[in-house]
């Protein structure tokens, strides 16, 4: 997803927060903002308040948060409920989380427009009304503690859960004020806490949600048992687009525990009494596919395709100066490649649905409740508010879990079974049926002055347009703002121009979301093509970029902490090197060092990744270094490993084997240095994966001489002798 | 067939066909979810139980050749010293992130312990190299080991 309108993450969502308060069952207090939407206080009659509450105190004074975005790992369960703590005046430890329910209207996340997680928007999202929720809940605690005190509510404060009036010594806890609280007036005007007097944000908390992960109790979506439930093991068609011409099912059903063969569409499913009996009889089927029209389809061909495309003009997302009229002394270009990539998370896909004649529930872990929930109310035709889906943690997420397809696909098999069914996939299916980041490839040109510095610079970006089908508000003009995110660097460069060209996977492949984004596509293009203008210029590359981005101080200050901390500069051995990225995403200031070693076999061993990050206010410290530490691991499996590649319609690799991901011994120990800033916080989750592969293929020039321009890495190409 | 499986302490009776792998004896029919499915042919180690104590795979063990070993899973972790130590290493350095790799890797790496009580990097990468996470907490998992195992060298010092 795009960075583009982070705007609306300081004006939007706060401008728009309207608060509400009512009572809650029990006569608690609940305290919630709802944006933009009139008429969500029906809930009031039976003293159950609004369906966008955030906050909810009980009598007992249980603090709950209910979190509108899913945790997959990156530590939302704990930086969103420390935003409401903070302002809130509790401890992170009084504070239980909730999953928030499907509900687009309550829910919706003001930067997408929709229920989900990801694109690095969680924090930017949930800074202002998250916080503005907790201080307006608090006014109103206190304004009820000194009502009933009869003292003036200024000289009363918060601490811990209780309402204290030192003058008096008199204290209240929050339990015992809520339900006078939930009469208050919601306060129009909220002063939030200066930055300085942060007491929880800024500093490492504790996460939430691990306890249950060392032991077993955290139960993901695939985790999921429901009485009566069967299991389901599915096989879809091989070939993208093609569909199920006939069964054989003799064997399976002669299977002990097989109890239905379902066929669908493009798909068959074994349904049983547990998993192994439906594996076992999904094998002992003899299917029949019908290819369809990409029988055909290899890689190579749509690799041909797309290059043929980057030659096309497309459409202008970007255009500052003229670069027709400038006047280089010299022109350098370049074509990028990038493959077809798989997500692997650790979790394989599955979803437990009960379909019945009128409603439906669903149990799953999804990035986009809604989807899933409007997509199974189609398939079984009942209406979406009749479809509860009840999410749970995801086994990782990296844009996955952002589609519903096999949402979608659990509720056309399911209408056949009579009872709940759980469908889960297998890593082979997992790594086969993916919504892939697509493959893409980029032209790039630059014009260079007397002194080797770009006057110019062109980059033509071929690939397809995800957001016209996922998010089309972020597709303008025939631009996907995501594929061109990113593309021109944080660079002053007087003339540049960026183009889309549109190129789609062939139909019935899904393309995706991966990890990184629009911006792990361009970074790498233009942090290796900036590369390489910094050795036709003869200039060191840190030097070049250093020169580049003056005017960006946020830019310059992470570059110059990542080449410190990483001995830029220093001798290594013969076949090492370091090579650097820099760059801006979802409103975060990242860059990256690697050091790396290149084998007489021409493979390439990273021993250090050094990074610096500058992403506006920290909430949680440690999980911002964690993401970061993560995302390059999971870049390192794009820039060493993959690719998805296609014969026949059929995607070759199948499972850990065939797409190897990286494993502890293969990874470099990461070093990550914040910098501090009360600027508004950028996003996270996204970044440390962006400039991994760019900054290693640079410290591979570095080492060897070779400019790489094609993913993943190739060590035949580094090979000695 | 019927088999007497022996989990955490427990006696299950299990009517299943003898070629199902324990992985799906514990979650789909024990009902123990804390053992994972990460890719079904032990290339992940997501499903890591211990059997008699020593690491094993249960995506690829069938139900017909435990007998009556003992088998450990993350439920139970928590019983002995080392499992402890381990797991609250984990929770001192943050390691986990989704945590669906975390059951395989703990397993793993209590195993580890048991067997070496101060691993050197090497051990580390060469019994933990089998376990993936696609969260990349490697090197946290790494710093984890080493302090479970400096924590569990002085207590046995203290004793």
């Amino acid at each position: 997803m795009t960075s583009e309108p982070s705007s609306a993450t300081e004006a939007g969502p706060s401008r728009r927060a309207v608060l509400t308060a009512g009572l809650a069952v029990g006569g608690g207090l609940l305290l919630g903002f709802r944006l933009a939407l009139r008429g969500a206080r029906a809930e009031a009659a039976g003293g159950i308040f609004a369906p966008d509450a955030f906050i909810r105190v009980s009598p007992s004074g249980q603090v709950t948060v209910i979190v509108p975005f899913v945790e997959m790992g990156q530590g939302t369960y704990t930086s969103v409920p420390m935003l409401v703590a903070e302002e809130l005046e509790v401890g992170l430890d009084q504070i239980q989380v909730e999953h928030a329910p499907s509900d687009e209207k309550r829910y919706t996340h003001p930067i997408w427009k929709g229920q989900l997680t990801g694109g690095s928007g969680s924090i930017r999202g949930a800074y202002q009304p998250m916080r503005r929720a907790g201080a307006a809940a608090r006014m109103m605690l206190i304004s009820a503690a000194a009502r009933s005190w009869g003292v003036d509510a200024e000289t009363c404060r918060a601490e811990r859960g209780w309402v204290i009036h030192p003058p008096s010594g008199r204290r209240m806890t929050y339990g015992s004020l809520a339900s006078t609280a939930a009469r208050i007036p919601v306060p129009e005007q909220v002063v939030l806490k200066d930055p300085k007097d942060f007491k929880l944000i800024g500093t490492p908390a504790k996460r939430l949600d691990t306890p249950d992960k060392v032991n077993g109790r955290a139960k993901f979506g695939i985790d999921v048992r429901v009485p009566g439930m069967r299991i389901a093991a599915v096989a879809s068609c091989p070939v993208f687009g093609g569909k199920l011409a006939a069964v054989e099912d003799a064997g399976a059903r002669a299977i002990r525990g097989v109890q239905q063969v379902v066929r669908i569409e493009d798909a068959v499913a074994v349904v049983a009494d547990h998993t192994w009996a439906a594996r076992k009889g999904l094998a002992a089927l003899r299917i029949t596919w019908d290819p369809g029209p990409n029988a055909g389809v290899s890689t190579a061909e749509i690799a041909r395709d797309f290059s043929a495309a980057s030659h096309n003009v497309g459409v202008v997302a970007a255009n500052e100066g003229d670069i027709d009229s400038a006047r280089p002394v010299r022109k350098v270009e370049a074509f990028y490649e990038m493959p077809f990539l798989a997500h692997a998370a650790m979790e394989p896909l599955s979803c437990t649905i009960h379909a019945r004649k009128d409603a439906c529930d669903i149990w799953v872990g999804t990035q986009f409740p809604p989807r899933g929930q409007n997509a199974a109310a189609r398939v079984l035709g009942v209406p979406p508010e009749k479809v509860v889906l009840h999410n749970h943690l995801l086994g990782g997420g990296f844009g996955r879990r952002l589609e519903h397809d096999w949402i979608e696909q659990a509720a056309r098999i399911a209408r056949h079974v009579d009872g709940p069914v759980k469908v889960t996939w297998s890593r082979e299916e997992d790594i086969q049926h993916d919504a892939y980041r697509s493959y893409n490839c980029s032209r790039v040109s630059a014009g260079l002055d007397q002194a080797g510095m770009p006057l110019t610079f062109h980059h033509r970006v071929v690939g397809p347009a995800v957001l016209a089908r996922f998010l089309p508000l972020f597709f303008k003009d025939g631009v996907d703002l995501d594929a061109v995110d990113d593309a021109l660097g944080p660079y002053a460069i007087p003339n540049v121009r960026v183009e889309f060209v549109r190129k789609e996977a062939p139909p019935g492949m899904l393309t995706g979301n991966w990890r990184g984004v629009g911006a792990v596509r361009n970074v790498f293009v233009v942090e290796g093509f900036i590369d390489e203008l910094a050795h036709a210029a003869r200039k060191d590359p840190v030097e070049y970029r250093r020169a580049l981005i003056q005017r960006s101080p946020r830019a310059l200050a992470v570059l110059e902490l990542a080449a410190r901390n990483a001995g830029w500069g220093k001798p290594l051995p013969r076949r090492s090197g370091r090579g650097v990225a820099v760059y801006s995403a979802f409103g975060t200031y990242l860059a990256q060092v690697a050091e790396i070693s290149v084998g007489r076999d021409g493979r390439v061993r990273v021993h250090r990744m050094v990074c610096a990050v500058d992403c506006g206010q920290v909430i949680n410290p440690d999980t911002v270094k964690a993401q970061i530490e993560g995302g390059v691991i999971y870049g390192l499996g794009a820039a060493l490993y993959g690719p998805i590649t296609l014969k026949n319609g059929r995607v070759e690799q199948s499972n850990f084997d065939t797409y190897p991901v990286p494993r502890m011994n293969e990874v470099p120990a990461v070093e990550v240095q914040i910098i501090p800033s009360q600027l508004p916080p950028g996003g996270i989750g996204e970044l440390g994966t962006v400039g991994v592969a760019p900054a290693v293929v640079n410290a591979v020039t570095a080492a060897t001489g070779k400019r790489l321009r094609n993913l993943p890495i190739d060590p035949a190409v580094l090979k000695l002798g | 067939m019927s088999y007497q499986l022996k989990v955490n302490g427990t006696v299950h009776p299990v009517d299943v066909d003898g070629d199902m792998p324990l992985l799906w004896v514990l979650r789909d029919v024990i009902g123990l979810t804390g053992t994972k499915f990460g890719c079904g042919i032990a290339l992940c180690g997501a499903c890591t139980v211990h059997v008699n104590g020593a690491p094993r795979r249960s995506c690829v063990t069938p139900i017909q050749t435990i007998g009556d070993s003992e088998i450990t899973t993350i439920e139970a972790l928590e019983r002995s010293a080392v499992g402890r130590s381990a797991q609250q290493a984990w929770l001192d350095l943050e390691v986990i992130q989704c945590g669906y790799c975390q059951s395989g890797q703990l397993m793993s790496a209590a195993a580890l312990l048991a067997a070496n009580p101060s691993p050197t990097d090497a051990d580390i990468d060469a019994v933990m190299a089998g376990n993936i996470c696609r969260c990349g907490t490697y090197g946290r998992i790494r710093s984890a080991i080493k302090r479970a195992a400096l924590f569990l060298s002085s207590t046995r010092t203290e004793k």
